[in-house]
C-alpha cells in the first residue's frame, strides 16, 4: 500500500482546491447561515459540483459514475472541509451511493444511481436513534402485513434528511433480541403520509434533522437488497468514518495554518507572538498530530479501494485521530488567537463548532478506541 | 540491472548457504572492530561474509565496499533476511551516522580509508558530540583543537560517549576557531582512541549499565588528514548527523509496536498475561485497556506516518521531519514502558534475584534506559524548537 497519491488523484486534489477556493470560500458558507438560508446549501454549487463528476465518484461507469474510489473522494473532502463548504457531497456521493451502490438491486441501481451520479437525487440515511452514535440499538420498526411494509420510529440527527429526495431507513425487521443482526435497509419517499420532519438547528449551521416515522406504508420493493443488512451498514460506516475523516482533516489543516499565519502577525511585547516558546512547543505537536492523521486518513482511504481485511481496525483508526487532532487543533486555535478567537467575525470559531460535531457523527474519538480494542481482541 | 524477482531469487540462494544455522534466531549482535568480540563462532563468519558482499549497508557504493543496491532490491533483501530470522550481522554509529555523513562530506582518500572499515565493521566507532557544558546548547563546546604542524593537537572532555570503553575511533565535534562566532568555529574530526591522550570512564546509570563514559583529551595528537571537510565548517556536517541519529532513534519507536497490524498488539498480550481478562474477554482494567488501545492506535499512526515520510523522501537522505519522528517516537517508546510496569504490578519494579524472570528483569532495566530517548540524540524540547523553526517557519 502506497501512501501517497498517484497523479491523477494528485491532479483531482488540484482541481478540487482551485474550485473550493473559487467557487466556496468560507464566506459562500457565512453567507448561507447568516441569511438563514432553508436548504442550507446552493443548488448551483450542487450542480457544478456533480459536472466535475463529484457526485458520482463512487458510482460505478455502468451507473454513470466516474468511479474513482475512496482516495479520490478523499481528496476532495479534505478540500471542502478546509473551507468549511456545506453540500451533500457526504450525505449522498459518499453514504447514499455506497449503500445503493454496495446492496441495491439491480432494478434500484439503475433507478437511483444515474439519479444520484448527476447531481438531481439527494439521500439521507436514517440510522441513529439517541444521542450517540449506536448503529446496534434500533428500535424503529419494519413489520409485514400483506404485500405492505409498515415503518414506526424516531430517528435522530438524520444528515440533510429535511432537504432529502429519499430516505434510507434501517429498521428492525425481527423481534429477535440479538443486538446484532435483525436489521434491513428501506428506501422510503419523505413526502409519504405519516413522516413528519424537523429541521435541527446545529451549532455548526450545518444540515441535520429529525424523523418522525408513524405507520408509514411501503412496498415490499423498497427493501434495499437482501433482507438483512447489518453487514452491509457496518461496511458503509466504515466507509462514511473514513470520509468524513478526511473532512475533519481538512478542517484541521485549515485551523492551523490560520493559526500559524495569526502567531506570525500578531505583535506583543514588541514581537510576534509565534516566537514565544510556549507557543511553538504546542504548535509543533500539533504538526505532528496532524501528521499522524494524514497518515492514518490515507492508510484508511486506500484500506477501502484496496479490500483489506482490516478495513474495520482502519476505520476506527482514522476516525479516532481524526477527532481527537481536530479537538485539539480547534481548541488551541481559539486560544492561540486570543480576544478575536471567540468572536464571530473571526472564522476560527466556526471550525471549533464544526469540529465538535463532526467527532460525534459516526461516533466520537471514545467510540473508536473501544472497537479498535474490540476488534483487536482484548 | 537485474530484474526484481531474479534479483529475490539470488539473494534467498545466498542466504541459504551464508547465513548460519545460529544466526537465524534471535541474540546479541556483535559491534565488530579491532578487538571484535564474538558470542559465538558463526556470530564471525556472518559479519565476515555479509560484510564481504557489502550486505552490513546495503544502498552504499560499491566503490567503498557497500553493496550498491537500489533501494528497491534493498527491500527485499530486507524481506529475504526478515522471512529466515536472520540477525543483524553488525551494529554501529558507523554504518548508522558516520559513514552516511562520510559519504557527502568526505573527500575521496577519507572515503577510500573509512568506509569498506565500517561495511566490514573493522573499526568500532563511538560519537563525541555532548560535552559537560554542551548538552542541548551543543553548538556551545569547548574542546579544543590546535594545529601543530601535520597535526591538530586536541583537550577537552565529552560525554554521554556510548560504548567509549570498547571503540577504536571517534567522530568528534571540537572548537578550532575560538574567535569565531560559536556555530562557525567548529570542525568535524576523526580521534584514535588507542593514544596515551585519551581516556576513557564510565558512567553508571539509574538502570545500573554502563553504556555510556566520559572520555577525556589531554594533548591527543590528530593527523591533519582526519579532518572531514574545512576547518570551522564542522557545524553543517554536524547537523546532518544528528538527523541520522535522529532517524535511527526514531526507528526505535518503531520496533516497539509502530508497525504493528496483527491481532493482538505486544502490550495487550502481555497486559492480559497479568492482569487477565473478564467473561467477554475483555482486559479486567478498563482504564489499562484504555491506556493500551490509545498507545496501540497511536503507534500505528506513527508508522504509518514513517512509511509515508519514507516514501515521500527523495534520495537525499533524512529531512527535517526527522524532528518529528524522533519526538514522537521517542516518547512513544517511552509510555509503553510505562504502560508495561502498570500492566506487571510489583513484578515490574524488582531489580535481581529469584523472585522475578529474566524477561520480568529485563523489563524493569529497559524502562529505565527508556528515559534517556527522548534526551540523548537531542531533546523532545529540542526537537520541537526545531520543528517550530524549520518546518513552521515560526520566527525568533
Amino acid at each position: 500500500m502506497s501512501l501517497l497519491l498517484n497523479e491523477e488523484q494528485q491532479l483531482l486534489k488540484d482541481t478540487a482546491k482551485e474550485f473550493v477556493q473559487k467557487n466556496a470560500p468560507i464566506s459562500h458558507f457565512r453567507e448561507l447561515r447568516d441569511k438563514e438560508d432553508k436548504l442550507g446549501y446552493s443548488k448551483k454549487l450542487w450542480k457544478d459540483m456533480a459536472q466535475l463528476g463529484w457526485s458520482g465518484i463512487l458510482i460505478p461507469e455502468e451507473y454513470g459514475g466516474v468511479d474513482f474510489g475512496m482516495v479520490g473522494l478523499g481528496c476532495i473532502l479534505e478540500e471542502t472541509g478546509r473551507k468549511l463548504v456545506p453540500s451533500p457531497l457526504f450525505s449522498t456521493a459518499l453514504v447514499g451511493a455506497s449503500i445503493l451502490a454496495i446492496a441495491g438491486n439491480d432494478k434500484q441501481k439503475k433507478e437511483f444511481l444515474p439519479k444520484v451520479a448527476e447531481g438531481k437525487l439527494i439521500t439521507a440515511f436514517a440510522l441513529e436513534e439517541s444521542s450517540r452514535h449506536d448503529p446496534l440499538t434500533i428500535e424503529t420498526s419494519c413489520k409485514k402485513e400483506g404485500e405492505k411494509l409498515i415503518l414506526n420510529g424516531k430517528k435522530n440527527f438524520v444528515l440533510d434528511g429535511h432537504i432529502a429526495d429519499l430516505l434510507i431507513v434501517a429498521a428492525r425487521h425481527s423481534e429477535v433480541q440479538s443486538k446484532k443482526g435483525g436489521i434491513g435497509l428501506y428506501l422510503v419517499d419523505p413526502k409519504e403520509k405519516g413522516i413528519k420532519l424537523s429541521k435541527m438547528n446545529m451549532v455548526d449551521s450545518r444540515n441535520a434533522c429529525r424523523v418522525i416515522l408513524k405507520d408509514v406504508e411501503i412496498n415490499k420493493e423498497d427493501q434495499i437488497g437482501e433482507l438483512e443488512a447489518s453487514g452491509i451498514i457496518e461496511e458503509v460506516l466504515d466507509r462514511a468514518q473514513i470520509g468524513l475523516s478526511s473532512e475533519m482533516l481538512g478542517s484541521a489543516l485549515e485551523a492551523f495554518d490560520l493559526t500559524l499565519e495569526y502567531l506570525k502577525e500578531r505583535n506583543q511585547f514588541g514581537k510576534p507572538i509565534g516566537s514565544f516558546q510556549a507557543l511553538q512547543h504546542r504548535a509543533a505537536k500539533m504538526f505532528s498530530e496532524i501528521e499522524l492523521t494524514k497518515s492514518s486518513v490515507m492508510g484508511a482511504l486506500n484500506a477501502v479501494d484496496e479490500n483489506s481485511n482490516d478495513r474495520a481496525r482502519f476505520a476506527s483508526l482514522a476516525k479516532f485521530k481524526a477527532g481527537e487532532t481536530l479537538h485539539l487543533v480547534s481548541n488551541e486555535a481559539i486560544q492561540m488567537h486570543g480576544g478575536v478567537g471567540v468572536t464571530d467575525e473571526f472564522d476560527i470559531g466556526l471550525f471549533l463548532k464544526r469540529s465538535r460535531v463532526t467527532e460525534q457523527i459516526f461516533g466520537s474519538s471514545n467510540y473508536h478506541l473501544e472497537r479498535y480494542a474490540n476488534l483487536s481482541e482484548y | 540491472m537485474i530484474d526484481l524477482q531474479t534479483f529475490r531469487e539470488e539473494t534467498r540462494d545466498w542466504l541459504e548457504k551464508n547465513c548460519p544455522k545460529e544466526m537465524r534466531k534471535p541474540g546479541d549482535v556483535t559491534w565488530g572492530g579491532r578487538n571484535a568480540y564474538f558470542s559465538h563462532p558463526d556470530q564471525e563468519l556472518w559479519l565476515k561474509r555479509m560484510g564481504e558482499k557489502g550486505w552490513t549497508c546495503p544502498t552504499w557504493p560499491k566503490e567503498y565496499g557497500g553493496g550498491g543496491l537500489s533501494k528497491e532490491e534493498n527491500k527485499i533483501l530486507q524481506e529475504e533476511l526478515f522471512s529466515i530470522g536472520a540477525r543483524p550481522a553488525l551494529a554501529s554509529f558507523g554504518i548508522w551516522m558516520l559513514g552516511p555523513a562520510l559519504l557527502e562530506f568526505a573527500s575521496e582518500e577519507q572515503k577510500l580509508e573509512h568506509i569498506p572499515s565500517i561495511v566490514q565493521g573493522k573499526i568500532w566507532w563511538c560519537q563525541g558530540y555532548s560535552e559537560p557544558g554542551s548538552g542541548s546548547d551543543l553548538a556551545s563546546l569547548s574542546t579544543k583543537a590546535v594545529l601543530d604542524g601535520d597535526n591538530y593537537v586536541v583537550n577537552g572532555q565529552k560525554i554521554w560517549t556510548s560504548n567509549a570503553n570498547f571503540a577504536d575511533m571517534i567522530f568528534c565535534l571540537v572548537r578550532t576557531g575560538p574567535q569565531e562566532p560559536k556555530h562557525n568555529g567548529i570542525s568535524f574530526m576523526l580521534i584514535d582512541m588507542d593514544q596515551p591522550g585519551v581516556e576513557v570512564k564510565l558512567i553508571k546509570l539509574i538502570s545500573g549499565k554502563s553504556p555510556f563514559c566520559e572520555t577525556f583529551f589531554t594533548d591527543a595528537v590528530v593527523p591533519k588528514a582526519n579532518l572531514i571537510g574545512e576547518a570551522n565548517k564542522g557545524w553543517t556536517i554536524a547537523k546532518r548527523l544528528l538527523q541520522h541519529e535522529r532517524s535511527m532513534i526514531s526507528g526505535m519507536g518503531l520496533s516497539a509496536g509502530g508497525g504493528e497490524s496483527k491481532k493482538v498488539s505486544g502490550l495487550a498480550e502481555l497486559a492480559k498475561k497479568y492482569v487477565g481478562v473478564n467473561n467477554g474477554n475483555k482486559l479486567d482494567d478498563p482504564i489499562l485497556r484504555s491506556k493500551i488501545a490509545r498507545h496501540d492506535l497511536n503507534s500505528r499512526a506513527f508508522g504509518l506516518t514513517m512509511q509515508r515520510m519514507g516514501e515521500e523522501m527523495k534520495s537525499g537522505g533524512p529531512s527535517s521531519t526527522a524532528s518529528m519522528g524522533k519526538y514522537y517516537g521517542t516518547e512513544q517508546n517511552k509510555l509503553r514502558y510505562e504502560i508495561m510496569l502498570e500492566a506487571m504490578g510489583v513484578q515490574a519494579l524488582g531489580w535481581e534475584g529469584e523472585p522475578f524472570s529474566p524477561e520480568e528483569l529485563a523489563i524493569t532495566r529497559e524502562w529505565l534506559r527508556s528515559k534517556a530517548n527522548s534526551i540523548e540524540g537531542g531533546t523532545t524540547e529540542i526537537n520541537l524548537n526545531v520543528i517550530s523553526k524549520r518546518v513552521l517557519n515560526l520566527p525568533d
